[in-house]
């Protein structure tokens, strides 16, 4: 498997230069992230349809939601999101210890979304607004309140399971930035899993407004 | 052969686009939760949706480079969202009508449920020990 003479060692032998080796990783990567809009796509028709059917219910159960938790959730990925871009920027201007430096506030700000939301998850459980038959709460008005939860559950969890992928793919990508992976003329890897850490962006900045602003 | 790639794009982005699109980001947050605040009806869900749909396309535009690269990426981003407007709006035209031949009654899809019963005793508790619940 020796490359040919004057290959950069991070091109593949089945590629004919890094430009198409880079080209062919970015298509291969929004193939993919179309699939992730579709995936959650789902659940935002179903919370459509729902919300559509019973809209005051939605209103009385999002009460039950906490505004500045919400928020603040969304300002700490909007952060992550922010250190994440300026990662990639670093290693384009060869800068690797910034680059490192950004990479671990990503995963910084990525835990501090994960422990805002295992305090709101306990919280609902605590009270008994779960989905399905697991719910219990008597304090919210109108009829069938665990469709709002379990909507809430089902799509920020599969959220909450993103943010967890992402700092897995975030800590590889670090550690193999420590071991001199990439530079400003290979860095294709940091470059997709940004893509990746701003589409769990993108899906929470819809996510807010939808479950903790309603009217 | 056909060059696919038009031309070599790798230039960093000057810090102040990264910066100043994270701060419009955090002004458009605080701009959305303020006006949820305001009542404009059935209005409120679509102010708040295009506000989103602003954040998502500084997003995509910005930090994702939808702006500098091969328009082929925003293409694919692009049949993404248009698939997904299809499938919510033709389903809208459905269930949005149900109930205009047989009227749909707002029920508790189950009658018996645990939580309704709790609701009857909890109303019947306030109405006779007054405020001493919770």
């Amino acid at each position: 498997m020796n490359h040919k003479e004057g290959h950069p060692e991070f091109l593949a032998h089945h590629f004919a230069e890094p430009e198409q080796q880079h080209e062919s990783a970015k298509f291969g990567m929004w193939v993919f992230l179309l699939t992730e809009i579709l995936l959650f796509g789902g659940l935002f028709l179903a919370y459509t349809v729902f919300r559509s059917w019973n809209p005051d219910m939605f209103y009385n159960a999002h009460l039950a939601l906490d505004r500045t938790l919400g928020a603040v959730n969304t300002v700490v990925l909007i952060t992550s999101s922010l250190t994440m871009a300026l990662a990639i920027r670093s290693i384009q201007l060869n800068r690797k210890k910034h680059s490192m430096y950004f990479l671990i506030a990503t995963l910084v700000f990525a835990a501090v979304f994960l422990v805002i939301k295992y305090f709101e998850y306990s919280h609902k459980i605590h009270l008994g607004q779960l989905p399905g038959k697991y719910y219990t709460y008597t304090g919210i008005e109108g009829n069938n309140p665990h469709i709002f939860f379990g909507i809430y559950f089902a799509m920020t969890g599969l959220h909450g399971v993103h943010v967890i992928a992402g700092m897995i793919i975030i800590s590889w990508i670090l550690i193999r930035a420590s071991r001199n992976h990439f530079s400003h003329e290979y860095y294709t890897p940091m470059e997709m899993t940004g893509l990746y850490w701003h589409l769990v962006d993108l899906i929470w900045i819809f996510l807010f407004p939808l479950f903790y602003l309603i009217g | 052969m056909v060059e696919l790639v038009p031309e070599h794009k790798h230039h960093a982005l000057p810090l102040r686009v990264y910066l100043g699109v994270a701060g419009a980001l955090m002004v458009l947050t605080v701009i959305t939760v303020a006006v949820s605040y305001v009542d404009f009806g059935g209005w409120n869900v679509v102010v708040a949706l295009l506000i989103a749909g602003f954040k998502a396309s500084l997003v995509a535009l910005y930090f994702m480079h939808l702006l500098y690269d091969n328009k082929l990426y925003m293409f694919i981003f692009l049949s993404a969202v248009a698939f997904l407007v299809i499938l919510i709006v033709f389903t809208m035209f459905d269930t949005v009508q149900r109930g205009r031949l047989d009227e749909i009654k707002d029920k508790p899809i189950k009658q018996q449920a645990e939580i309704y019963e709790k609701l009857k005793t909890d109303s019947l508790d306030v109405e006779h020990e007054g405020d001493s619940g919770h």
